[in-house]
């Protein structure tokens, strides 16, 4: 077996730790940092429901290796709220338009979410928000009210 | 007095959801846990030779290998679910064969689908655990593979079960009226196969059990994605021959359902047992490649039909023989069966009916029920037959429909069937014509009609299509609901039933502030643990808040009911004087005169102190169970707005719309959201997709790059409209509205299809309408049409 030290930035904080190299980042999150915020559907990077920021940029957490993170900055879910539970934006509008039904999908959609606002911060259309999520599947809710929510985070948000 | 039952209070369950501090069962940590992962069946059939074990024994970090002989003469066979056993009226009016095959837990001399489960490796973590799945060898001898429902039931297709002499495991006849005299008066008679592809319901949370035994005290904790914790339970007992009152069953927070999930599965009987056997917490979290080929699967019916129908379009009579390929085992007697044959006729008044159903054995994965459970196959074929009859007669199907509709003033309606619970299948409410008409209106029909007559100019082809459906919802055989006030005054409600994402914790305590006139704030409600209730059922076949709801409700007024009594102690007066709201009992005549829910609660413990009238026991609580009479009739009209591009076969959906009726609704947008949600699913039905096997029986479909599932690209918004007929069968009057969406989208969506490329006559009587098969059917017309030139 072979082992790497890595040194992740996580939530702000940094962790510094030597894992098994074959470790897959989604695993490293999840297992050895307690952050289970982050799911896994498919661990073949089609449902996007493990998708985290890696230096702000959503990646599928399944799709990658622990040590390819070394250096690097991720955000999970657990970042999004403030401490004392209030939510973010995202999370707000979320929760207002009913745009999440057993929940498992929406770790990944929200983070998904947060990269495309931070890159397209005008109102987009129906269809750019449509395309944006496209990358994320959710088996409850037929996406109409996630769409919604994703619309009234941009109000929130300013 | 503010009523919460009919109002969009927010989810309870959403803080912890959205923070990622839910807990799933993949999720939870125990001290000293192992991992497990499973060998699975790379053969469709075959026999087992020989498996050596030795060298994933002898692997680093691994604890043990498991096989079938390890489990022999402690853990049992499944058989039949007794939960879907067949009641005695019902037995004797449909006489059915149902052979009883029991299913090993580990496969055992031979395989018989791929991605059964061979040997179990136990190891300290799942990555070692799967390094010594490759270590594991096993010999297998092919043997003949039969994957085709009709090649099955050949007399010479291979015996997939021998002691069950051929591959029919079941067989059942409905029959209403006289099919022959039907036959005889009609004018037409129009004969067609119509299938509905296998598909799965792929939660996105793919299953998982972890299992903890404390010999202190025997006790066994098991944490399951599970849509039936009590019915883990009761297996696991049974089974494994354990104590059921020591057996605590958890399903957690459940990453959705949609049926897979509502059966009792091998895994989770057999690493509870391992738990036990070594002394160590076990964990396994089933894959997604695993799942697709191990997790049941559902639909997967052919229908040969036969309708006599009169040149106005009244059906006469309508005979069907379908088969349900269930793979390799089949433990839920006719459950999706027996729905299909209950729910065929749906909306419509359809006097000679003569159904056979055969579930026939294949070298498949097993099915189970799925988001509509024999519904969405009965109404595809159902509806697919109203278009085709207005085909033939060149009238328009929503005339026909109109024709052959039970209309309101014939409610209640007999059916002249037993429903699956024995009782009298009778529609008790509703108006059908008023709810198609409503669909038809935010449709804008008649526009549309003229729309399509103008693209059609301009070669595009857009067409509509609709779907009736009836549901049998809120099926028994109970639920139950356990209220107590603590020594604060919060509520606290306990449920059998345990939610996937259908926000029990909300509605739920909508309905029990109602009924004590508190804030649902002040109510907090636990669901999803054996150890809340006695008995329990769970959240499957739209029952949740039907069942659950009015358990909660009648808990929630008995305590009420005892609450009054104790406040009448307490303030000397007659119950008659006292009124309860706002979380307080009053005095009618002085309502300055007041004791508080915490106060009554207080007086409610047992002692010297107590105020609890003599003859009833002490206590804040009340466990009520709620048993149905029978099933409640939620109804509704789907209709699918498409344009077909000619050229490639690709389907867009412009429009979706539904009108549906599901009595009261306790959260619009829950209610909305569920429906949204199914509609979905029935797209996906529709339109994506197909478990395939190949002729070998090996699962072509087995990641979401070949099986696909609608994403935001591919689901409209759904416009909704509602009616609201109560239902006479519950306190609240609700039905049920979880499946509904799912229901009717491929049956629509398939009539739109055919209606947008008229006046080419193509017939869409298989799923899901992929490109390449519209395609060749649009050649094939295309042909026909010129060979008829
Ligand atoms: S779990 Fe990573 S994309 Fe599905
Ligand atoms: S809310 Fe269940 S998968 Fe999206």
């Amino acid at each position: 077996m072979s082992y790497s030290n890595v040194k992740i930035k996580v939530n702000g904080k940094v962790i510094e730790k030597e894992i098994e190299s074959r470790w897959l980042l989604s695993d490293f999150l999840r297992d050895k940092l307690g952050l289970t915020g982050t799911h896994v559907g498919c661990e073949h990077g089609v449902c996007g429901a493990c998708t985290v920021l890696l230096n702000g940029e959503p990646v599928r957490s399944c799709l990658m290796l622990a040590v390819q993170a070394d250096g690097l900055e991720v955000e999970t879910v657990e970042s999004l709220a403030e401490e004392d539970g209030t939510f973010h934006p995202i999370q707000q509008a979320f929760a207002n338009n009913h745009a999440l039904q057993c929940g498992f999908c929406t770790p990944g959609f929200l983070m998904s979410v947060k990269n495309f606002m931070e890159t397209h911060p005008d109102l987009p259309t129906d269809d750019e928000i449509r395309e944006a999520i496209s990358g994320n599947l959710c088996r409850c809710t037929g996406y109409s009210n996630i769409i919604k929510a994703v619309k009234e985070a941009y109000v929130l948000k300013c | 007095m503010k009523q919460f039952v009919g109002q969009n209070v927010k989810r309870k369950e959403d803080h912890r959801l959205l923070t990622g501090s839910g807990k799933f069962v993949a999720d939870i940590r125990i001290e000293n846990m192992v991992e497990a992962a499973i060998l699975r069946s790379p053969y469709a059939h075959a026999r087992i030779k020989n498996i050596d074990v030795s060298q994933a024994k002898n692997h680093e970090g691994v604890l043990d290998v498991i096989i079938s002989d390890d489990l022999e003469g402690n853990v049992k066979p499944f058989t039949e679910f007794v939960e879907f056993t067949l009641p005695p009226q019902l037995e004797a009016d449909i006489k059915p064969i149902i052979k009883q095959n029991p299913e090993p837990m580990l496969a055992q001399h031979k395989v018989t689908f791929v991605g059964q489960a061979v040997a179990i490796v136990l190891a300290e973590d799942r990555y070692i655990a799967e390094d010594a799945l490759g270590l594991i060898k096993v010999s297998y001898e092919p043997l003949p593979v039969v994957t085709d429902p009709y090649e099955t039931i050949k007399d010479d297709a291979p015996v997939i079960h021998p002691h069950l002499g051929n591959n029919i495991q079941s067989h059942f006849e409905v029959k209403v009226g006289n099919i022959d005299h039907a036959f005889s008066q009609a004018n037409h008679i129009l004969k067609t196969r119509i299938k509905t592809p296998r598909v799965s319901g792929n939660p996105l949370e793919t299953r998982g059990v972890i299992a903890e035994y404390q010999e202190r005290n025997q006790q066994l904790d098991v944490w399951s994605s599970t849509q039936v914790p009590f019915m883990v339970r009761s297996y696991l007992s049974k089974l494994v021959g354990l104590v059921e009152g020591n057996i605590r069953v958890v399903a957690p927070d459940v990453g959705g359902g949609f049926g897979p999930k509502c059966a009792v599965y091998p895994e989770e009987i057999i690493i509870p047992y391992l738990a036990m056997k070594y002394k160590r917490p076990v964990k396994w979290i089933e894959d997604r490649l695993e799942h697709m080929q191990s997790t049941r699967h559902s639909r997967d019916q052919v229908h040969d039909v036969e309708v006599a129908f009169r040149n106005d379009g009244t059906i006469l009579g309508l005979k069907d023989q379908f088969l349900l390929d269930n793979g390799a085992h089949n433990s839920f007697a006719l459950c999706c069966a027996y729905n299909s044959a209950a729910h065929l006729r749906g909306m419509y008044h359809i006097p000679n009916y003569d159904i056979t159903g055969r579930i026939v054995l294949t070298n498949k994965t097993p099915n189970v029920p799925y988001r509509g459970a024999g519904r969405p196959e009965a109404v595809y074929v159902m509806d697919r037959i109203i278009y085709m009859i207005a085909d033939k007669l060149n009238l328009d199907p929503v005339e026909v429909s109109m024709r052959n509709f039970v209309r309101p003033e014939q409610m209640p309606y007999e059916t002249g069937i037993f429903y699956r619970d024995g009782a009298n299948m009778v529609l008790e409410n509703g108006d059908y014509v008023k709810s198609l008409q409503q669909a038809m209106k935010i449709a804008g029909y008649e526009e549309f009609r003229q729309q399509q007559e103008e693209t059609r100019k301009n070669n595009k082809n857009i067409g509509i299509g609709f779907s009736s459906y009836i549901e049998g919802t809120g099926i028994g055989p109970f639920e139950g609901a356990a209220v107590k006030v603590d020594s604060t005054g919060h509520i606290l409600v306990g449920v059998g039933s345990s939610p996937h994402g259908q926000s029990h914790e909300t509605t739920l305590s909508q309905i029990c502030a109602d009924v004590f006139g508190v804030n649902p704030e002040q109510v907090s409600v636990r669901a999803g643990d054996t150890s809340l209730l006695p008995y329990g059922v769970g959240t499957f076949a739209s029952r949740g808040a039907v069942t659950a709801g009015s358990a909660v409700h009648g808990a929630s007024k008995q305590l009420r009911e005892k609450f009054l009594l104790i406040a009448g102690e307490m303030l000397g007066v007659t119950i008659d004087e006292l009124e309860m709201h706002s979380g307080k009992v009053y005095l009618k005549h002085s309502p300055s005169q007041f004791v508080t829910l915490q106060e009554i609660a207080q007086a409610a413990k047992p002692g010297p102190r107590c105020k609890v009238p003599k003859g009833i026991e002490p206590g804040a609580s009340a466990t009520y169970y709620f048993v149905p009479p029978t099933v409640t009739f939620s109804s509704g009209f789907h209709v699918a707005v498409v344009e077909v591009d000619k050229e490639t076969g690709f389907v867009d959906i412009l429009r979706y719309i539904v009108v549906h009726d599901c009595g009261r609704v306790i959260n619009p947008k829950i209610v909305d959201g569920q429906i949204q949600g199914g509609v979905a699913q029935g797209i996906g039905g529709a339109l994506y997709e197909e478990i395939i096997y190949d002729k070998n029986g090996q699962l072509v479909t087995g990641t979401y790059m070949d099986y696909l599932i609608p994403t935001a690209m591919e689901v409209p918004e759904v416009e909704m409209g509602h009616q609201e007929f109560l239902s006479p069968h519950n306190p609240i009057g609700i039905k049920g509205v979880g499946e509904g969406g799912a229901i009717s989208p491929p049956a629509a969506i398939a009539n739109a299809v055919c209606d947008a490329m008229r006046p080419l006559k193509i017939e869409i009587n298989s799923l899901p309408i992929s490109p390449n098969k519209l395609r060749s059917l649009i050649e094939e017309a295309e042909n026909a049409e010129s060979v008829l030139k």
